[in-house]
């Protein structure tokens, strides 16, 4: 009796464990943002190594605070990330129906352009036509460049934490 | 007899392993769900869980989706976009450029070194030709602030401290927690509906209702109730760290609560109803930095902010 228990017991330790080490090997990342910047060093204001987007995966290499060393997948190139961009879920960028039963019931996964998207918004503008998105829009193409922050910043005497 | 039984059983135990194993090693990282369905069944054929407690546990992975950290940064972004508008639509834009740009290039510093330097469509400050003191910062980081905010702040580093306050509402996500849960939990269950090969038109109808409810929650606690004062405190505590990390000088925000106090009106539909005090507001940020000391002046800073302050 205590034998067979102890068989089970062992078998489920086992899978636990299988789980467990799985998690640990897959290092993979997504990026979670619009676009980003892979970089030379961990800092804003370093290098661009290479510009990724929305879904595009990483491996992760290695990590300092919030900065995370990662390597492309497309080609040998490596860098910093900041961890804000980045996901441990697998970002679907077209899912299917499947993909939709499976990232409802997981937090492994996560599906672009469904739930609040362009086409909701689309619908809620239509709803409301007296809302106006013409600022927003507006809004959001003002771009910083990473020049101007730089010359920003030195002639205020302000500094970027992790040097720039 | 019991014995043999479970003798039985054991064989099929190991085969469900050993199938279990040649599956991680085959698929990626989804297979983990489904290895937690089939370790739930597992712990049902081995006694070990009954038919309840597995099912409990399928059912927790479900809910742990359903609650507004489980929002996407792209679900956000659309989000903040239309509490955007609902604020525009209230507030005009004060268009001029050179304040718009510098208030992006301070905004946009000070986003870099907060805890969520990167959203999914990024920061970005517009200021709002309105004379009432107030602030909006819509989920994922639209920010807005009025010229009436601007005139309380007498240098950069009140106004970094204005800004960088705002900055600490989106990275702890202050505008996705005023939505209803049932918002939360209809919108992440009609995305998961069952066998939805893609979104049809009912489905795109109830979202964009989810989503208008959502819009609203977010909206009136922004314009008209204002958060908690815990939710203040937390994003006066964020802009302090947020200003020391880049160099500005904390007090920067003492001084601006100060200006703010001798101008807000009692009663006013700005500050004065969606923020505890100023003073009571010094009195918590002043047990983090210190007794107020005014903002040390570094000369070429003041020089911009001169220049500035006169367009508003």
């Amino acid at each position: 009796m205590n034998g067979l228990k102890m068989i089970r017991f062992a078998i489920l330790f086992i899978l636990l464990i299988a789980v467990a080490s799985f998690a640990e090997k897959s290092k993979m990342m997504s990026v979670q943002v619009k676009s980003s910047e892979v970089r030379g060093k961990p800092s804003f204001l370093a290098k661009i190594v290479a510009r990724l987007s929305y879904g595009d995966r990483v491996e992760m290499l290695e990590s300092r605070g919030a900065w995370i060393r990662v390597g492309l997948v497309t080609d040998d190139k490596e860098g910093w990330m900041h961890s804000a961009a980045l996901t441990k879920k697998t970002i679907i960028l077209r899912p299917g129906a499947e993909d939709v039963n499976f990232a409802a019931s997981s937090d492994e996964i996560a599906l672009a352009g469904k739930g609040f998207n362009k086409q909701v918004e689309g619908k809620f503008r239509a709803r409301n036509p007296d809302i106006d998105f013409t600022w927003i829009d507006r809004m959001e193409r003002v771009q910083v460049t990473h020049g101007q922050m730089q010359l920003f910043l030195e002639e205020g005497e302000l500094f970027l934490q992790g040097g720039v | 007899m019991m014995a043999s039984k479970k003798q039985r059983n054991r064989f099929p135990l190991i085969g469900i392993a050993a199938m279990l194993m040649v599956s991680w090693a085959l698929s990626g990282c989804r297979s983990v769900e489904k290895i937690s369905e089939v370790g739930a069944a597992v712990g049902v054929a081995t006694g070990l869980l009954t038919g309840g407690q597995a099912e409990s546990l399928r059912k927790s992975t479900v809910a742990v989706a359903k609650s507004f950290q489980d929002f996407t940064p792209e679900q956000e972004y659309y989000l903040g976009r239309s509490v955007g508008a609902m604020v525009l639509h209230q507030n005009n834009p004060y268009p001029e450029d050179a304040l718009n740009r510098y208030i992006n290039l301070i905004g946009q510093s000070l986003a870099m070194v907060s805890d969520l330097p990167e959203t999914f469509g990024g920061y970005h400050f517009m200021v709002l030709d309105s004379e009432a003191i107030n602030a909006f910062a819509s989920p994922g980081g639209l920010i807005f602030v009025t010229k009436g905010l601007l005139r309380c702040t007498r240098n950069e580093d009140a106004l970094a401290a204005v800004l960088a306050h705002e900055i600490g509402h989106v990275q702890t996500k202050h505008g996705l927690q005023t939505i209803k849960k049932s918002r939360i939990t209809s919108a992440l269950t009609t995305i998961g509906i069952e066998g939805a090969k893609s979104f049809g038109p009912a489905d795109v109808a109830l979202l964009a209702g989810t989503f208008g409810d959502s819009i609203s929650d977010i909206t009136k606690t922004l314009i008209n109730s204002g958060y908690s004062r815990e939710f203040e405190q937390q994003a006066d505590s964020a802009a302090v760290k947020i200003l020391e990390r880049i160099g500005y000088d904390p007090n920067g925000l003492v001084e601006m609560l100060k200006e703010m106090e001798k101008r807000l009106k009692p009663g006013g539909l700005d500050f004065a109803r969606t923020h505890p005090s100023p003073q009571s507001r010094i009195k918590d940020i002043e047990k983090i930095t210190g007794p107020y000391r005014p903002v040390k002046r570094v000369v070429a800073r003041q020089e911009r902010f001169n220049r500035i302050s006169e367009s508003f």
